[in-house]
């Protein structure tokens, strides 16, 4: 047996409150779609620019639907576009940056890793202050280290090499990933230590069979943060690289500058996507993990 | 030989002092209970015999060993934690092996421990989940567990059942207590839950403030209280504390209801040098409703009569909130002759079981 609503009639003061719920909603999701587009339009301006012909792009302006569609311009970005005399296209300055971002990540992480665990559950004399010295780092603009880092690495003999740039990177990246490893440690209790102390389990043992264990939301969340960071980073590889040894941010630069030919705008525009890929697609893959890490404490 | 022997131990951070002087012995084979409210010092005291927290000074031995400097994973002790501290990513096996893995014992006797272990506590079933698919009373077994497999000297709880449910908090306490017949380990066991303290122990040591008031069995820590904290401390409801006056030797007055003042007899004569204004520390299960028949059963019983304020039955029993003077104390009847609320009862106080203390020094007289 169905029910029946003992009071079925209209009611008036629902059904007002039912449009407004409606018209409110419809008005906040106007808005996310309106500044979704605006957000989005530059990015599909250099996708569809990276498929069309050059002379269509000069007939008909930067800004137009493909009326052409070819891939011949990724192809040139990515292996045989000349720039200042050589024509390797961005290939080289790609694998540049992978060389640099891919152990940069790694080491600083690893190192992250350590730090934070050792402030949080081996503390001693002294190392609140320590903390709160690297978490200056965070709020250190780069350009400020740049001059010591050029009398650094020219003592080492690391100019213009990619070893330079993760002897930076990592250095540089130290705050954050302290600060995050740190921040996700503290929430482990502190019990657990004891009790595997107890158990006989030393300083690495503890690290290795508990800590890490309990990690990868947040080691996801600094591999994550790391990767993209270095990967877009721009100031350290033009000032301390040039040519072939740049990374892939700064090759980019000298595309644009390059030649007093006509301004090879579909080569551009792959040049540009090939640039952003590897963040986009780690940002596409983990993503997700990203904020759940952020959100979430060690123990459920 | 005592299993544990701590003598005038200090513990200080900077100019705060947390422990005052503890001095405290379990013999083998003995459950000794640490008991105390939060902040006494109690906890503190079972880390530095874990060795989990430093000697500031004094004395820790573990059998015949001083082990002030001795490393927690060296000290042949075993903890139980409040939180349990299961490793969170291992099985429950793998959680009971970590310990016996980290000493490199060979992988036969680990499993033949393991099985040792999951059979007395009926955890078999268990060994393949994490903690987290545990329920709270199999998390606190596995945690017990753990210890178990050690065969230590010594095994230390630290309030192991203050995160479980009323009626499992219960349970857990009866199979602790149990578990330690049949193992028989020296135990220390903190808790600020004077019942379990009660049940449990052997011994129990009652702290506050840093230090031991005082370190006897329950039997003597409930009957003769050494001073008024553990008096009121010991015991739910608590200790009614009464000021009165010694009229003489044999003889204190107490002021009741209607402003007069009512003698009451004393067990035992005073000596001389007891002070003229004293506490009467009288627990509500010995207050009674005063009849003939009461007083020819327990002679040392007086009357006095008081004014019932409110009545609160549990169903076990009745408590009943009287008036005396400007102070309310609390009694305990029997359900079936429980006073109602707005009656004048006669009450008879049982003498022979009552504490005098001094109001100064707060110590029994």
């Amino acid at each position: 047996m169905a029910e029946v609503a003992p009071n079925a009639r209209f009611d008036p003061e629902e059904a007002a409150a039912t449009r407004r719920h409606f018209w409110s909603r419809f008005l906040v999701y106007a808005v996310l779609t309106l500044f979704a587009v605006v957000y989005l339009v530059p990015l599909l301006v250099v996708i569809f620019n990276s498929l069309r012909e050059q002379s269509e792009i000069a007939r008909n302006g930067l800004i137009s639907v493909p009326r052409s569609f070819r891939f011949d311009a990724w192809a040139q970005a990515w292996g045989s576009y000349c720039v200042s005399g050589t024509c390797e296209g961005m290939k080289r300055n790609f694998f540049n940056s992978l060389a640099m971002t891919i152990p940069a990540t790694i080491i600083s992480t690893i190192l992250g890793a350590m730090n934070g665990y050792i402030l949080s559950k081996w503390r001693f004399r002294g190392s609140e202050l320590i903390f709160n010295l690297m978490l200056l780092g965070v709020f250190m603009p780069g350009q400020i280290s740049l001059m010591p880092w050029a009398f650094l690495l020219g003592k080492l003999g690391l100019t213009n090499s990619t070893y330079g740039l993760v002897l930076i990177h990592v250095v540089q990246g130290i705050s954050f990933t302290t600060l995050f490893c740190r921040n996700f440690y503290v929430s482990i209790p502190d019990d657990l230590i004891k009790a595997a102390r107890i158990d006989g389990a030393g300083f690495w043992r503890i690290f290795r069979k508990i800590i890490l264990p309990l990690s990868p939301p947040i080691l996801i969340v600094t591999v994550i943060w790391q990767f993209t960071g270095i990967w877009n980073e721009y100031l350290f590889g033009v000032v301390f690289t040039s040519g072939q040894q740049q990374p892939i941010t700064a090759a980019l630069v000298a595309l644009t500058a390059g030649g007093t030919t006509a301004r090879a705008y579909d080569v551009m525009s792959a040049a540009v996507l090939i640039g952003a890929l590897p963040p986009l697609l780690i940002y596409l893959f983990g993503g997700k993990y990203f904020v759940r890490g952020l959100t979430q404490g060690a123990i459920k | 030989m005592s299993a544990l022997m701590i003598r005038n131990l200090h513990k200080s951070y900077g100019s705060l002092e947390i422990l005052a002087g503890i001095n405290l012995e379990a013999k083998t084979g003995e459950f000794v209970a640490l008991v105390g409210p939060s902040g006494c010092g109690k906890s503190t005291l079972l880390a530095m015999i874990a060795g989990l927290e430093t000697v500031t000074s004094g004395e820790i031995w573990i059998g015949d060993r001083l082990v002030n400097s001795v490393r927690p994973k060296d000290r042949d002790i075993a903890m139980v934690f409040q939180s349990y501290a299961l490793y969170p990513t291992m099985t429950v096996r793998q959680n009971i092996t970590f310990g016996m893995e980290s000493r490199g014992v060979p992988k036969a006797a680990q499993a033949e421990a393991v099985q040792r272990v999951a059979a007395l506590l009926q955890i078999e079933q268990l060994l393949k989940r994490k903690p987290g698919q545990l329920s709270g009373g199999q998390r606190q077994r596995v945690a017990m567990g753990r210890a178990l497999v050690r065969d230590p000297k010594l095994f230390l709880f630290d309030e192991p059942l203050s995160n479980l449910d009323a009626k499992l908090r219960v349970d857990m306490r009866t199979e602790i207590k149990k578990l330690h017949h049949r193992v028989g380990k020296t135990t220390v066991y903190v808790t600020h839950d004077q019942v379990e303290a009660m049940t449990l122990a052997s011994r129990i040591a009652v702290m506050n403030q840093g230090s031991v008031q005082q370190f006897d069995t329950p039997k003597r820590i409930y009957d003769r209280p050494t001073n008024m904290f553990v008096a009121g401390f010991m015991g739910s409801p608590a200790m009614n504390f009464i000021p009165a006056r010694l009229t003489g030797s044999t003889s204190i007055s107490v002021r009741a209801a209607d402003g007069s003042d009512a003698s009451l007899a004393l067990a035992a004569p005073m000596s001389a040098g007891a002070p003229k204004d004293v506490v009467l520390g009288i627990r509500p299960e010995h207050i009674y409703r005063f009849t003939t028949d009461l007083k020819s059963r327990k002679p040392a019983v007086a009357s006095m009569q008081a004014p019932v304020e409110l009545v609160e039955p549990t169903g076990a029993e009745t408590l009943a909130v009287l008036r005396l003077g400007d102070l309310e104390i609390t009694g305990r009847f029997e359900p079936d002759d429980a006073p109602v609320m707005g009656e004048t009862i006669t009450l008879g106080i049982d003498m022979s079981r009552a504490c005098l203390f001094d109001p100064t020094t707060k110590a029994l007289l």
